[in-house]
Protein backbone atom coordinates (compact mmCIF):
# COMPACT_ATOMS: atom_id res chain seq x y z
CA UNK A 1 0.00 0.00 0.00
CA UNK A 2 1.12 3.34 0.93
CA UNK A 3 4.56 1.86 2.22
CA UNK A 4 6.18 1.75 -0.97
CA UNK A 5 6.22 5.76 -1.15
CA UNK A 6 7.24 6.28 2.31
CA UNK A 7 11.01 7.01 3.05
CA UNK A 8 11.94 3.96 3.67
CA UNK A 9 15.11 2.33 5.92
CA UNK A 10 17.34 2.38 3.12
CA UNK A 11 19.86 4.27 3.96
CA UNK A 12 20.32 2.38 7.34
CA UNK A 13 21.19 -0.87 5.80
CA UNK A 14 24.31 0.35 5.07
CA UNK A 15 25.01 0.21 8.43
CA UNK A 16 23.99 -3.10 9.62
CA UNK A 17 26.82 -5.28 10.27
CA UNK A 18 26.89 -8.12 7.61
CA UNK A 19 27.01 -11.63 9.05
CA UNK A 20 30.40 -12.57 8.17
CA UNK A 21 31.33 -16.47 9.08
CA UNK A 22 34.74 -17.19 8.68
CA UNK A 23 35.89 -19.87 6.47
CA UNK A 24 38.08 -22.85 7.30
CA UNK A 25 40.91 -21.70 6.42
CA UNK A 26 40.41 -18.37 7.91
CA UNK A 27 40.11 -19.86 10.89
CA UNK A 28 42.49 -22.25 11.02
CA UNK A 29 44.98 -19.19 10.56
CA UNK A 30 43.71 -17.44 13.37
CA UNK A 31 43.90 -20.13 15.20
CA UNK A 32 47.23 -20.73 14.51
CA UNK A 33 47.97 -16.59 15.07
CA UNK A 34 46.41 -16.91 18.50
CA UNK A 35 48.38 -19.68 20.00
CA UNK A 36 51.38 -20.28 18.36
CA UNK A 37 52.90 -18.30 21.70
CA UNK A 38 51.80 -21.12 24.34
CA UNK A 39 52.60 -23.76 22.42
CA UNK A 40 55.97 -22.22 21.80
CA UNK A 41 56.72 -21.48 25.05
CA UNK A 42 55.32 -25.06 26.31
CA UNK A 43 57.53 -27.19 23.60
CA UNK A 44 60.61 -24.81 25.03
CA UNK A 45 59.65 -26.18 28.44
CA UNK A 46 59.53 -29.88 27.19
CA UNK A 47 63.00 -29.21 25.83
CA UNK A 48 64.43 -28.28 28.89
CA UNK A 49 62.53 -31.30 30.89
CA UNK A 50 64.11 -33.37 27.66
CA UNK A 51 67.92 -31.93 28.12
CA UNK A 52 68.16 -31.64 31.52
CA UNK A 53 66.88 -35.73 32.22
CA UNK A 54 69.49 -36.06 29.12
CA UNK A 55 72.11 -34.12 30.28
CA UNK A 56 71.52 -36.13 33.85
CA UNK A 57 71.88 -32.38 35.46
CA UNK A 58 69.65 -34.28 38.04
CA UNK A 59 69.28 -37.92 39.21
CA UNK A 60 66.66 -39.75 37.11
CA UNK A 61 64.71 -40.91 39.94
CA UNK A 62 64.15 -37.41 40.66
CA UNK A 63 63.23 -36.25 37.31
CA UNK A 64 62.41 -39.25 34.95
CA UNK A 65 62.89 -38.54 31.50
CA UNK A 66 60.31 -37.54 28.62
CA UNK A 67 60.98 -40.92 26.92
CA UNK A 68 60.63 -42.88 30.44
CA UNK A 69 57.24 -41.27 31.26
CA UNK A 70 56.22 -42.09 27.36
CA UNK A 71 57.00 -45.98 28.12
CA UNK A 72 54.71 -45.97 30.78
CA UNK A 73 52.29 -44.37 29.11
CA UNK A 74 52.42 -46.94 26.51
CA UNK A 75 53.63 -49.70 28.38
CA UNK A 76 51.03 -49.38 31.33
CA UNK A 77 48.11 -48.46 29.11
CA UNK A 78 45.48 -50.03 30.80
CA UNK A 79 46.62 -49.98 34.04
CA UNK A 80 46.35 -46.15 33.47
CA UNK A 81 43.13 -45.84 31.75
CA UNK A 82 41.75 -47.84 34.16
CA UNK A 83 42.24 -45.45 37.06
CA UNK A 84 41.64 -42.75 34.73
CA UNK A 85 38.77 -43.66 34.13
CA UNK A 86 38.10 -43.75 37.70
CA UNK A 87 39.23 -40.22 38.39
CA UNK A 88 36.86 -39.15 35.19
CA UNK A 89 33.73 -40.85 36.59
CA UNK A 90 34.14 -38.98 40.28
CA UNK A 91 34.65 -35.94 38.19
CA UNK A 92 31.97 -35.71 35.98
CA UNK A 93 29.38 -37.07 38.77
CA UNK A 94 30.75 -34.09 41.24
CA UNK A 95 30.34 -32.00 38.67
CA UNK A 96 26.92 -32.34 37.22
CA UNK A 97 25.86 -32.46 40.86
CA UNK A 98 27.38 -29.46 41.98
CA UNK A 99 26.05 -27.69 38.95
CA UNK A 100 22.13 -28.89 39.19
CA UNK A 101 22.60 -27.99 43.44
CA UNK A 102 24.12 -24.96 42.45
CA UNK A 103 22.05 -23.56 39.71
CA UNK A 104 18.67 -24.53 42.14
CA UNK A 105 20.59 -22.42 44.96
CA UNK A 106 21.26 -19.53 42.95
CA UNK A 107 17.23 -19.57 41.84
CA UNK A 108 16.48 -19.60 45.37
CA UNK A 109 18.56 -16.92 46.92
CA UNK A 110 17.97 -14.65 43.74
CA UNK A 111 14.07 -15.05 44.51
CA UNK A 112 13.70 -15.10 47.81
CA UNK A 113 15.58 -12.10 49.89
CA UNK A 114 15.37 -13.62 53.35
CA UNK A 115 16.66 -17.04 51.78
CA UNK A 116 19.61 -15.30 50.18
CA UNK A 117 20.37 -13.15 53.41
CA UNK A 118 20.33 -16.55 55.44
CA UNK A 119 22.44 -18.28 53.09
CA UNK A 120 25.19 -16.19 50.94
CA UNK A 121 26.93 -15.02 54.25
CA UNK A 122 27.00 -18.82 55.41
CA UNK A 123 28.00 -19.68 52.08
CA UNK A 124 30.79 -17.43 51.47
CA UNK A 125 32.00 -18.20 54.74
CA UNK A 126 32.03 -22.20 54.19
CA UNK A 127 34.58 -20.71 51.52
CA UNK A 128 37.24 -19.87 53.55
CA UNK A 129 37.55 -23.49 55.19
CA UNK A 130 39.94 -25.24 53.42
CA UNK A 131 37.74 -28.46 52.25
CA UNK A 132 41.13 -30.10 51.30
CA UNK A 133 40.95 -30.39 54.88
CA UNK A 134 37.44 -31.91 55.16
CA UNK A 135 38.58 -34.86 53.15
CA UNK A 136 39.99 -37.12 55.80
CA UNK A 137 37.06 -36.50 57.52
CA UNK A 138 34.81 -37.76 54.86
CA UNK A 139 36.66 -40.76 54.21
CA UNK A 140 36.30 -41.84 57.88
CA UNK A 141 32.26 -40.97 57.80
CA UNK A 142 31.87 -42.32 54.24
CA UNK A 143 34.60 -45.15 53.57
CA UNK A 144 37.18 -45.86 51.13
CA UNK A 145 34.43 -45.98 48.35
CA UNK A 146 33.83 -43.47 45.51
CA UNK A 147 31.26 -41.44 47.72
CA UNK A 148 33.70 -39.38 49.75
CA UNK A 149 35.69 -38.27 46.19
CA UNK A 150 32.34 -37.03 44.44
CA UNK A 151 31.35 -35.24 47.75
CA UNK A 152 34.64 -33.16 47.64
CA UNK A 153 34.74 -32.72 43.92
CA UNK A 154 31.00 -31.39 44.98
CA UNK A 155 32.16 -28.81 47.22
CA UNK A 156 35.18 -27.25 45.56
CA UNK A 157 33.10 -26.98 42.02
CA UNK A 158 29.52 -25.76 44.17
CA UNK A 159 31.17 -22.38 44.63
CA UNK A 160 32.00 -20.59 41.50
CA UNK A 161 28.40 -22.40 40.01
CA UNK A 162 26.83 -20.65 42.95
CA UNK A 163 28.01 -17.30 42.45
CA UNK A 164 28.55 -16.96 39.04
CA UNK A 165 24.60 -18.12 38.79
CA UNK A 166 23.67 -15.07 41.52
CA UNK A 167 25.52 -12.92 39.32
CA UNK A 168 24.04 -13.84 35.92
CA UNK A 169 20.44 -13.87 37.32
CA UNK A 170 21.22 -10.34 38.69
CA UNK A 171 22.63 -8.50 35.82
CA UNK A 172 19.61 -9.44 33.78
CA UNK A 173 18.18 -5.89 32.24
CA UNK A 174 15.61 -3.98 35.19
CA UNK A 175 14.40 -2.66 32.07
CA UNK A 176 13.82 -6.10 30.28
CA UNK A 177 12.08 -6.86 33.75
CA UNK A 178 9.33 -4.10 33.18
CA UNK A 179 8.61 -4.65 29.80
CA UNK A 180 8.21 -8.50 30.42
CA UNK A 181 5.72 -6.93 33.51
CA UNK A 182 3.92 -4.90 30.99
CA UNK A 183 3.52 -7.85 28.94
CA UNK A 184 1.57 -9.44 31.50
CA UNK A 185 4.08 -11.98 32.09
CA UNK A 186 3.78 -14.31 35.02
CA UNK A 187 6.61 -14.78 37.21
CA UNK A 188 7.96 -17.90 35.18
CA UNK A 189 7.33 -16.87 31.93
CA UNK A 190 9.64 -14.01 32.56
CA UNK A 191 12.28 -16.62 34.68
CA UNK A 192 11.86 -19.38 31.57
CA UNK A 193 12.25 -16.83 28.54
CA UNK A 194 14.39 -13.75 29.78
CA UNK A 195 16.12 -14.36 33.21
CA UNK A 196 17.33 -17.68 32.83
CA UNK A 197 18.81 -17.12 29.17
CA UNK A 198 20.29 -14.05 30.11
CA UNK A 199 22.16 -15.54 32.65
CA UNK A 200 23.58 -18.39 30.70
CA UNK A 201 26.52 -16.33 29.77
CA UNK A 202 27.40 -15.79 33.41
CA UNK A 203 27.33 -19.04 34.21
CA UNK A 204 29.28 -20.86 31.54
CA UNK A 205 32.26 -18.53 32.87
CA UNK A 206 31.35 -19.94 36.27
CA UNK A 207 31.58 -23.68 35.04
CA UNK A 208 34.77 -23.70 33.38
CA UNK A 209 36.34 -22.82 36.68
CA UNK A 210 34.06 -25.22 38.39
CA UNK A 211 35.20 -28.12 36.20
CA UNK A 212 38.27 -28.07 36.61
CA UNK A 213 38.13 -27.65 40.22
CA UNK A 214 36.08 -30.83 40.43
CA UNK A 215 39.15 -32.42 38.78
CA UNK A 216 41.48 -31.24 42.01
CA UNK A 217 38.06 -32.62 44.32
CA UNK A 218 38.24 -36.09 43.09
CA UNK A 219 42.25 -36.34 43.19
CA UNK A 220 42.26 -35.09 46.48
CA UNK A 221 39.64 -37.43 47.64
CA UNK A 222 41.89 -39.95 46.17
CA UNK A 223 44.89 -39.13 48.43
CA UNK A 224 43.18 -39.43 51.71
CA UNK A 225 42.35 -43.03 51.03
CA UNK A 226 41.54 -44.70 48.07
CA UNK A 227 42.34 -48.31 46.20
CA UNK A 228 41.91 -47.11 42.45
CA UNK A 229 42.21 -43.76 40.68
CA UNK A 230 44.82 -41.58 39.78
CA UNK A 231 45.26 -40.09 43.19
CA UNK A 232 45.86 -43.41 44.24
CA UNK A 233 48.27 -44.19 41.40
CA UNK A 234 50.25 -41.14 42.43
CA UNK A 235 50.91 -42.44 45.76
CA UNK A 236 51.49 -45.71 45.28
CA UNK A 237 54.41 -44.20 42.51
CA UNK A 238 55.54 -41.86 45.32
CA UNK A 239 56.04 -44.85 47.57
CA UNK A 240 57.82 -46.60 45.13
CA UNK A 241 59.63 -43.64 43.71
CA UNK A 242 58.25 -44.26 40.72
CA UNK A 243 58.94 -40.92 39.04
CA UNK A 244 58.02 -42.12 35.46
CA UNK A 245 54.84 -43.48 36.65
CA UNK A 246 53.70 -40.32 38.98
CA UNK A 247 54.45 -37.98 35.89
CA UNK A 248 52.41 -40.01 33.62
CA UNK A 249 49.95 -39.98 36.50
CA UNK A 250 50.03 -35.68 36.32
CA UNK A 251 50.11 -35.46 32.61
CA UNK A 252 46.93 -38.00 32.22
CA UNK A 253 45.26 -35.91 35.14
CA UNK A 254 45.80 -32.33 33.60
CA UNK A 255 44.61 -33.76 30.23
CA UNK A 256 41.78 -34.73 32.28
CA UNK A 257 41.19 -30.79 33.22
CA UNK A 258 42.03 -29.42 29.79
CA UNK A 259 39.56 -31.79 27.84
CA UNK A 260 36.92 -31.15 30.67
CA UNK A 261 37.60 -27.38 29.89
CA UNK A 262 37.46 -27.75 26.64
CA UNK A 263 33.81 -29.83 26.39
CA UNK A 264 32.38 -27.26 28.49
CA UNK A 265 33.78 -24.33 25.96
CA UNK A 266 31.84 -26.76 23.08
CA UNK A 267 28.92 -26.77 24.61
CA UNK A 268 28.70 -22.80 25.53
CA UNK A 269 29.58 -22.36 21.55
CA UNK A 270 26.61 -24.80 20.77
CA UNK A 271 23.77 -23.40 23.64
CA UNK A 272 25.27 -19.91 23.10
CA UNK A 273 26.09 -19.09 19.60
CA UNK A 274 24.84 -15.41 20.08
CA UNK A 275 26.93 -14.69 22.85
CA UNK A 276 30.20 -16.47 21.56
CA UNK A 277 29.93 -14.83 18.45
CA UNK A 278 29.72 -11.64 20.09
CA UNK A 279 32.84 -12.59 22.72
CA UNK A 280 35.05 -13.42 19.38
CA UNK A 281 34.78 -9.98 17.80
CA UNK A 282 36.66 -8.21 20.81
CA UNK A 283 38.81 -10.68 22.48
CA UNK A 284 40.19 -13.96 21.86
CA UNK A 285 38.52 -16.88 23.71
CA UNK A 286 40.10 -17.35 27.63
CA UNK A 287 41.05 -20.62 26.28
CA UNK B 1 -11.68 -10.25 7.67
CA UNK B 2 -10.95 -7.94 10.63
CA UNK B 3 -14.09 -9.00 13.12
CA UNK B 4 -12.31 -12.33 14.08
CA UNK B 5 -9.02 -10.24 14.77
CA UNK B 6 -10.76 -7.57 17.28
CA UNK B 7 -12.66 -10.06 18.80
CA UNK B 8 -9.19 -12.47 19.68
CA UNK B 9 -7.34 -9.31 21.04
CA UNK B 10 -9.92 -8.60 23.41
CA UNK B 11 -9.49 -11.68 25.17
CA UNK B 12 -5.73 -10.24 25.60
CA UNK B 13 -6.45 -7.18 27.07
CA UNK B 14 -6.90 -5.17 24.22
CA UNK B 15 -9.54 -2.90 23.68
CA UNK B 16 -11.53 -2.46 20.60
CA UNK B 17 -10.80 1.36 19.85
CA UNK B 18 -7.49 1.14 18.99
CA UNK B 19 -8.38 -1.05 15.91
CA UNK B 20 -11.00 0.67 14.09
CA UNK B 21 -7.97 2.60 11.69
CA UNK B 22 -11.16 4.81 10.45
CA UNK B 23 -10.77 6.65 13.83
CA UNK B 24 -9.09 9.50 13.21
CA UNK B 25 -6.43 10.32 15.24
CA UNK B 26 -7.67 13.52 16.84
CA UNK B 27 -11.45 11.97 17.30
CA UNK B 28 -10.79 12.91 20.98
CA UNK B 29 -12.32 11.21 23.50
CA UNK B 30 -14.46 8.26 22.86
CA UNK B 31 -18.43 8.31 23.03
CA UNK B 32 -18.87 8.23 26.86
CA UNK B 33 -15.89 10.65 27.05
CA UNK B 34 -13.63 8.78 29.06
CA UNK B 35 -10.08 9.85 28.20
CA UNK B 36 -7.36 7.13 27.21
CA UNK B 37 -5.10 7.75 30.16
CA UNK B 38 -6.21 10.50 32.47
CA UNK B 39 -3.39 11.51 35.70
CA UNK B 40 -5.55 13.53 38.32
CA UNK B 41 -3.00 15.39 40.81
CA UNK B 42 -0.66 13.10 40.79
CA UNK B 43 2.38 13.00 42.89
CA UNK B 44 5.64 10.79 43.41
CA UNK B 45 7.71 10.82 46.60
CA UNK B 46 10.88 8.65 46.80
CA UNK B 47 12.65 7.72 49.92
CA UNK B 48 16.11 7.94 49.92
CA UNK B 49 18.66 7.05 52.58
CA UNK B 50 18.55 11.06 54.14
CA UNK B 51 16.05 12.92 52.30
CA UNK B 52 12.36 12.53 50.82
CA UNK B 53 12.56 13.15 47.18
CA UNK B 54 9.17 14.92 45.15
CA UNK B 55 9.66 13.61 41.61
CA UNK B 56 6.36 14.70 40.51
CA UNK B 57 3.82 16.54 42.36
CA UNK B 58 0.63 18.25 41.32
CA UNK B 59 0.20 16.30 37.60
CA UNK B 60 -3.25 16.52 36.03
CA UNK B 61 -3.21 15.34 32.38
CA UNK B 62 -5.71 14.39 30.17
CA UNK B 63 -5.33 11.95 27.30
CA UNK B 64 -8.26 11.75 24.63
CA UNK B 65 -8.06 8.23 22.45
CA UNK B 66 -5.74 8.91 19.35
CA UNK B 67 -4.22 11.51 20.67
CA UNK B 68 -0.17 12.27 20.32
CA UNK B 69 1.11 14.04 23.54
CA UNK B 70 4.73 14.63 23.58
CA UNK B 71 6.25 15.33 27.37
CA UNK B 72 9.71 17.84 27.54
CA UNK B 73 11.30 19.10 30.37
CA UNK B 74 14.80 19.08 31.99
CA UNK B 75 16.63 16.15 32.79
CA UNK B 76 15.44 14.74 36.43
CA UNK B 77 12.34 16.42 36.06
CA UNK B 78 9.98 13.13 36.26
CA UNK B 79 9.16 12.61 32.55
CA UNK B 80 9.94 8.81 32.43
CA UNK B 81 8.28 8.68 36.29
CA UNK B 82 4.88 9.96 34.68
CA UNK B 83 5.20 7.24 31.81
CA UNK B 84 6.09 4.28 34.66
CA UNK B 85 3.02 5.34 36.53
CA UNK B 86 0.85 5.28 33.45
CA UNK B 87 2.44 1.85 32.73
CA UNK B 88 1.64 0.69 36.29
CA UNK B 89 5.02 0.16 36.77
CA UNK B 90 5.33 2.34 39.37
CA UNK B 91 3.02 3.21 42.79
CA UNK B 92 2.15 7.06 42.63
CA UNK B 93 2.38 8.64 46.40
CA UNK B 94 -1.07 10.50 46.36
CA UNK B 95 -3.44 11.45 43.16
CA UNK B 96 -5.18 8.64 40.46
CA UNK B 97 -3.82 7.49 37.20
CA UNK B 98 -6.38 6.08 35.27
CA UNK B 99 -6.14 4.07 31.88
CA UNK B 100 -9.32 3.93 30.07
CA UNK B 101 -11.09 4.86 32.89
CA UNK B 102 -9.83 1.95 35.23
CA UNK B 103 -7.43 3.11 38.10
CA UNK B 104 -3.49 1.63 37.47
CA UNK B 105 -2.87 -0.52 40.60
CA UNK B 106 -0.11 -2.60 39.00
CA UNK B 107 1.61 -3.34 35.71
CA UNK B 108 -1.19 -2.50 32.89
CA UNK B 109 -0.63 -4.94 30.21
CA UNK B 110 -3.12 -2.69 27.40
CA UNK B 111 -0.07 -0.75 26.95
CA UNK B 112 3.25 -0.79 24.42
CA UNK B 113 6.28 0.24 26.04
CA UNK B 114 9.55 1.55 24.37
CA UNK B 115 12.59 2.10 26.28
CA UNK B 116 15.35 4.65 25.06
CA UNK B 117 17.37 1.23 24.88
CA UNK B 118 16.05 -0.82 22.46
CA UNK B 119 16.07 -3.44 25.48
CA UNK B 120 16.25 -6.45 22.82
CA UNK B 121 17.35 -10.26 24.44
CA UNK B 122 20.41 -10.72 22.04
CA UNK B 123 19.47 -14.60 21.84
CA UNK B 124 16.49 -14.13 19.27
CA UNK B 125 16.50 -12.98 16.18
CA UNK B 126 14.53 -9.65 15.23
CA UNK B 127 11.51 -11.32 14.64
CA UNK B 128 11.40 -13.96 17.50
CA UNK B 129 12.22 -10.39 19.90
CA UNK B 130 9.19 -9.44 18.13
CA UNK B 131 7.01 -12.02 19.26
CA UNK B 132 8.23 -12.62 22.64
CA UNK B 133 5.14 -9.91 23.37
CA UNK B 134 2.96 -12.62 21.79
CA UNK B 135 4.43 -15.64 23.91
CA UNK B 136 3.89 -13.34 27.29
CA UNK B 137 0.39 -13.20 25.87
CA UNK B 138 0.01 -16.49 24.87
CA UNK B 139 -1.70 -15.16 21.47
CA UNK B 140 -2.81 -17.62 18.78
CA UNK B 141 0.47 -18.08 16.90
CA UNK B 142 -0.60 -17.35 13.19
CA UNK B 143 -2.46 -14.54 13.85
CA UNK B 144 0.71 -13.24 15.93
CA UNK B 145 3.25 -14.14 12.65
CA UNK B 146 0.90 -12.42 10.23
CA UNK B 147 0.72 -9.08 12.62
CA UNK B 148 4.72 -9.35 12.93
CA UNK B 149 4.81 -9.91 9.46
CA UNK B 150 2.69 -6.53 8.71
CA UNK B 151 4.80 -4.51 11.51
CA UNK B 152 8.25 -5.48 10.05
CA UNK B 153 7.23 -4.04 6.80
CA UNK B 154 5.18 -0.92 8.16
CA UNK B 155 8.44 -0.35 10.38
CA UNK B 156 10.93 -1.18 6.89
CA UNK B 157 12.54 -4.16 8.60
CA UNK B 158 11.77 -5.83 5.67
CA UNK B 159 15.15 -8.22 4.80
CA UNK B 160 16.34 -8.02 8.82
CA UNK B 161 13.78 -10.17 10.30
CA UNK B 162 16.00 -13.12 10.68
CA UNK B 163 19.14 -10.82 11.90
CA UNK B 164 20.18 -10.33 15.40
CA UNK B 165 20.29 -7.78 17.53
CA UNK B 166 24.26 -7.43 17.83
CA UNK B 167 23.90 -7.51 13.67
CA UNK B 168 21.55 -4.66 13.85
CA UNK B 169 22.34 -0.84 14.08
CA UNK B 170 20.82 1.32 16.71
CA UNK B 171 18.12 2.94 14.37
CA UNK B 172 17.25 -1.11 13.19
CA UNK B 173 17.24 -1.99 16.86
CA UNK B 174 14.67 0.87 17.63
CA UNK B 175 12.18 -0.50 14.96
CA UNK B 176 12.20 -4.19 16.21
CA UNK B 177 11.70 -2.73 19.70
CA UNK B 178 8.76 -0.54 18.26
CA UNK B 179 7.15 -3.71 16.45
CA UNK B 180 7.49 -5.46 19.67
CA UNK B 181 5.50 -2.56 21.12
CA UNK B 182 2.43 -2.35 18.97
CA UNK B 183 2.52 -6.63 18.36
CA UNK B 184 -0.96 -6.37 20.47
CA UNK B 185 -2.11 -3.22 19.25
CA UNK B 186 -2.20 -1.53 22.28
CA UNK B 187 -4.59 1.07 22.69
CA UNK B 188 -1.88 3.09 24.36
CA UNK B 189 1.76 3.37 23.41
CA UNK B 190 4.43 4.66 25.50
CA UNK B 191 7.60 5.97 24.26
CA UNK B 192 10.76 6.84 26.84
CA UNK B 193 13.00 8.85 24.69
CA UNK B 194 12.73 6.33 22.32
CA UNK B 195 15.15 7.80 19.69
CA UNK B 196 17.25 9.46 22.26
CA UNK B 197 20.51 7.02 21.17
CA UNK B 198 20.22 7.74 17.30
CA UNK B 199 22.15 9.71 15.30
CA UNK B 200 20.32 13.06 13.70
CA UNK B 201 19.60 11.53 10.59
CA UNK B 202 18.33 7.85 12.01
CA UNK B 203 16.32 10.03 14.38
CA UNK B 204 14.69 12.11 11.55
CA UNK B 205 14.17 9.13 10.13
CA UNK B 206 12.93 7.62 12.62
CA UNK B 207 10.32 10.54 13.62
CA UNK B 208 8.68 10.36 9.80
CA UNK B 209 8.16 6.86 10.38
CA UNK B 210 6.45 7.02 13.70
CA UNK B 211 4.13 9.75 12.48
CA UNK B 212 3.21 7.44 9.66
CA UNK B 213 2.76 4.86 12.18
CA UNK B 214 0.89 6.88 14.37
CA UNK B 215 -1.70 8.05 11.60
CA UNK B 216 -1.99 4.66 10.54
CA UNK B 217 -2.77 2.48 13.47
CA UNK B 218 -4.79 5.47 15.40
CA UNK B 219 -3.09 4.71 18.90
CA UNK B 220 -2.96 7.07 21.56
CA UNK B 221 0.72 8.11 22.24
CA UNK B 222 2.36 9.42 25.49
CA UNK B 223 6.13 10.52 23.94
CA UNK B 224 9.01 11.65 26.37
CA UNK B 225 11.76 13.43 24.80
CA UNK B 226 14.41 15.48 25.31
CA UNK B 227 14.00 16.94 22.04
CA UNK B 228 11.82 20.46 21.40
CA UNK B 229 11.87 20.10 17.73
CA UNK B 230 11.10 16.16 17.88
CA UNK B 231 7.97 17.02 20.69
CA UNK B 232 6.66 19.88 18.33
CA UNK B 233 6.97 17.50 14.98
CA UNK B 234 5.14 14.56 15.97
CA UNK B 235 2.56 15.51 18.82
CA UNK B 236 -1.01 17.40 19.05
CA UNK B 237 0.20 18.83 22.68
CA UNK B 238 3.51 19.27 24.09
CA UNK B 239 3.16 19.01 27.52
CA UNK B 240 6.47 21.11 28.83
CA UNK B 241 7.61 20.11 32.79
CA UNK B 242 9.51 21.86 35.21
CA UNK B 243 12.38 20.88 37.10
CA UNK B 244 12.32 18.59 40.09
CA UNK B 245 9.82 18.34 41.88
CA UNK B 246 8.24 17.91 38.55
CA UNK B 247 5.39 19.49 37.92
CA UNK B 248 3.51 20.63 34.19
CA UNK B 249 4.07 24.02 33.53
CA UNK B 250 2.22 24.61 30.72
CA UNK B 251 0.85 22.19 27.81
CA UNK B 252 0.88 23.72 24.21
CA UNK B 253 -1.15 23.06 21.15
CA UNK B 254 0.56 22.53 18.13
CA UNK B 255 -1.98 23.16 15.77
CA UNK B 256 -0.54 21.24 12.85
CA UNK B 257 -2.65 18.77 10.69
CA UNK B 258 -1.84 14.82 11.45
CA UNK B 259 -0.09 14.44 8.24
CA UNK B 260 3.20 16.15 8.30
CA UNK B 261 5.93 16.40 5.85
CA UNK B 262 9.06 16.74 8.06
CA UNK B 263 10.73 19.47 6.19
CA UNK B 264 7.20 21.45 4.71
CA UNK B 265 6.45 20.81 8.98
CA UNK B 266 9.71 22.01 10.11
CA UNK B 267 9.38 25.38 8.14
CA UNK B 268 6.01 26.55 9.09
CA UNK B 269 4.91 28.99 11.05
CA UNK B 270 3.24 27.30 13.61
CA UNK B 271 6.25 25.16 13.83
CA UNK B 272 8.87 28.07 14.95
CA UNK B 273 5.80 29.36 16.88
CA UNK B 274 5.52 26.12 19.41
CA UNK B 275 9.41 25.85 18.87
CA UNK B 276 10.59 28.90 20.17
CA UNK B 277 8.03 29.10 22.80
CA UNK B 278 8.76 25.88 24.49
CA UNK B 279 12.43 27.00 24.66
CA UNK B 280 11.58 29.62 26.54
CA UNK B 281 9.78 28.01 28.93
CA UNK B 282 12.49 25.79 29.58
CA UNK B 283 15.17 28.37 29.57
CA UNK B 284 18.64 28.54 28.34
CA UNK B 285 19.43 25.55 30.08
CA UNK B 286 17.83 23.32 27.98
CA UNK B 287 20.77 21.72 25.64
CA UNK B 288 18.75 20.55 22.43
CA UNK B 289 19.38 19.96 18.97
Amino acid sequence: MSQSVMPGPTKEIAGVATRNRPGAGERFGKAVETSWRPVALLFACFVAWWAVAAAELVEPYLVPSPGATLDVLTGQTSYIWEHTWVTTYETLLGFVIAVVVGVLAAVVMVYSSTVEKTLYPILLFAQVVPKIAIAPLFVVWLGFGITPKVLIAVLIAFFPVVISMVTGLKAVDPEMLQLSATMGAKPWQTFVKIRFPASLPHLFSGLKVAVTLAVTGAVVGEFVGANEGLGYVILQANGNLDTPMLFAGLLVMSLIGVVLFVLVEIAEKLLLPWHASRRDNNVTTSF
Amino acid sequence: MTMPREATLREHGVSKTSLSKDDGPRDGAGADGTAAVSLNDVAVRFRTKDRDVTALREVSLDVPMGEFVAIVGPSGCGKSTLLKLVAGLLKSSAGDVRLHGEQVDGPRPDIGYVFQRAALLEWRTARRNILLQAEMRRMPSAMARARADELIRMTGLGGFEDAYPHELSGGMQQRVALCRALLHEPPVLLMDEPFGALDALTREQMNMELNRIWRETGTTVLLVTHSISEAVYLANRVVVMSPRPGTITEIIDVGLPAERDYVETLARPEFREATTHIRELLGAASAED
